[in-house]
């Protein structure tokens, strides 16, 4: 299964990963073996096979919409890069 | 001390033989003047370890001890340790510091285990060789020029090299029971909700689970015992009674009316003649101790690796989104705007080999490729959780070699991703089904361990350990140390 470069830069866009011009062919070559392992799965039919999400089989549990989270702002935006009066700083968004 | 187990530990701890002061600063010592060839920790809590011991020498003179206070561990470097460094292997987690413990540690913790630290693994726990870390490889005590299998590379390593008693590792695709083969020491994979996810970085959520590597099953069934159990904060754990692991250990006994099944399909092509030879004499002590061994079929056995393929990327493109470099860990330097930001963030912080996995999994999610791939992988899925679920009709558990191969060489499989990825052939399904699985030594072939994995039903934990510790009881391999590490 032979990706091409164009798809390989869109992928690279929706994962918000910078890849070198250098680096596309490496890429092209390595998804594409992937892709290949990948195929063998069209060898079983599964028309009417219920997709599995979970192992299990079971639903995911709920639970009441009550807080349950301290407060850890402080602790939190400590972690950050860049934080200014309780905010996350990035380059600007908005013109 | 450091070639005793954690069942010979606990009852000199609890005799007052030795004291888990004393018994830290032992291993500490130890892992100070060999792990710098093995590199199988990242970070050593030298002075959090003495605290947490003395704490445990109190508890054991006061009774409030349980089996596991005093007993030095390790944690999977993908574990929160709350005001510890939690890398995961990775350069995008280098300057994070945990803000809380994850559950598995807190549990362990609070049964008073003493943790020396954390180790190393394949960033984001993608791999099998434990070559993909940030921090450099870590290497196999048996040959140093060999890997120890991933992506719990590093706890198998401390491990084997009788550096900790026991530690705690991930298994997504094999990442416990691979390593625990390849290092031979013994390492549990529990059932998926078993044991509590979080607090713990998030690889693919329908198939991570957290469990014990250690040198017997006995030990396993100790530490699984304080790390099993429903956790509110994790919406996957299974609200199910923990049993007491240890109970069907005790004294001597056999295995009359167990039946094990051997995947035909686990047998075939691929897997080294000298291992397979290994595996069959271990099957024969199964026979010894009175078990029932037949021959099963998995016929879907083939498309676990393509299905996880798939799967586990596409798991993984979703959970590794969060890092973006804006609420912690790595940031590039100079960013021009919001995109640059991530962009670069994200090309600096993650190696190769999570980058293809980020873009598979972005591709077969992606507009037009979601019901070719995506949906596809979750119903061949099904398929394979019901050849397993046709098995347990007719047996009680599945065996077979945990490993194609023995540990092979640094460097030797990194050249196509794929050689890599069939490294998980036997392992991989058990995920995919949600089952639990365990490794344990089962002999050598030219000087390099061997592991014979048992896979169970969901919640048969009790039933692998049990099979596995009888087997300990009637042979010696996990009872064999590298050279050098005696």
């Amino acid at each position: 299964m032979n990706l091409d470069r164009s798809t390989v830069e869109r992928i690279a866009h929706l994962a918000r990963l910078a890849v070198a011009e250098e680096d596309v062919p490496r890429y092209v070559r390595d998804l594409s073996r992937i892709l290949d392992l990948v195929e063998r799965m069209n060898a079983v039919d599964t028309r009417d096979v219920e997709p599995m999400a979970h192992p299990l089989d079971i639903p995911q549990r709920l639970r009441p919409d009550e807080v349950t989270e301290p407060d850890r702002r402080e602790g939190l935006l400590a972690l950050a890069p860049q934080a200014e009066a309780g905010h996350f700083l990035v380059p600007k968004v908005i013109d | 001390m450091h070639t005793k187990t954690i069942a010979e530990l606990s009852a000199l701890l609890h005799e007052g033989a030795v004291g888990a002061e004393e018994l830290a600063r032992a291993l500490l010592e130890r892992i100070q003047r060999l792990d710098g060839d093995l590199n199988a920790f990242i970070t050593v809590t030298a002075e959090e370890a003495l605290a947490q011991a003395r704490e445990a020498d109190r508890r054991l003179r006061s009774g409030e001890a349980t089996p596991l206070t005093g007993i030095p561990i390790a944690h999977k470097d993908i574990f929160c340790t709350r005001g510890v460094r939690t890398s995961c292997g990775s350069r995008m987690l280098e300057p994070f510091v945990a803000p809380y413990d994850a559950t598995v540690v807190e549990r362990l913790a609070a049964a008073g285990a003493v943790s020396l630290g954390k180790t190393n693994m394949d960033e984001f726990a993608m791999g099998s060789s434990n070559e993909t870390s940030h921090y450099g490889p870590t290497r196999n005590p048996w040959d140093p020029e060999r890997v120890p299998g991933g992506s719990s590379g590093g706890s198998a390593a401390a491990v084997a090299a009788r550096l900790v008693p026991g530690a705690t590792g991930t298994d997504t695709g094999g990442s416990i029971r691979q390593p625990a083969a390849l290092t031979g020491i013994t390492g549990l994979k529990p059932t998926y909700g078993r044991v509590s996810r979080w607090g713990m970085v998030a690889f693919a959520s329908s198939l991570d689970q957290a469990g014990p590597m250690a040198r017997t099953a006995e030990d396993c069934a100790l530490l699984l015992e304080a790390m099993a159990g429903f956790d509110p904060r994790d919406s996957t754990c299974v609200d199910r009674p923990v049993p007491d692991y240890r109970a069907g250990l005790a004294g001597e006994g056999d295995l009359k009316g167990l039946r094990i099944g051997v995947p035909r399909e686990w047998m075939e092509e691929g897997l080294d003649g000298a291992v397979r030879a290994c595996v069959e004499r271990a099957l024969q002590v199964y026979r010894d101790l009175g078990a029932e061994v037949r021959e099963v079929r998995l016929p879907n056995a083939h498309l676990a690796v393509p299905v996880y393929y798939v799967l586990a990327p596409a798991e993984a493109s979703s959970n590794l989104a969060r890092y973006d470099g804006v609420r912690y860990g790595h940031r590039c330097q100079d960013p021009k705007d919001l995109t640059d930001l991530y962009k670069r963030s994200r090309a600096e912080g993650f190696g190769p080999e999570v980058k293809r996995r980020i873009m598979i999994g972005t591709y077969v999610l992606s507009a037009g490729y979601y019901d070719a791939y995506y949906l596809k992988a979750q119903q061949v899925r099904r398929l394979i959780s019901q050849d397993f679920r046709r098995a347990f009709e007719e047996v009680d558990l599945l065996a077979g070699p945990t490993s194609p191969t023995t540990a092979f060489r640094l460097g030797e499989k990194l050249d196509d991703p794929v050689t890599m990825y069939l490294s998980d052939i036997y392992t991989i399904a058990v995920n995919l089904a949600g089952l639990p699985g365990l490794s344990h030594p089962a002999g050598f072939v030219n000087g390099l361990p061997v592991g014979l994995q048992l896979v169970g039903d969901h919640f048969e934990e009790a039933r692998l350990l049990e099979a596995a510790h009888r087997f300990q009881q009637a042979t010696d391999w996990h009872r064999r140390i590298p050279e050098g590490y005696q």
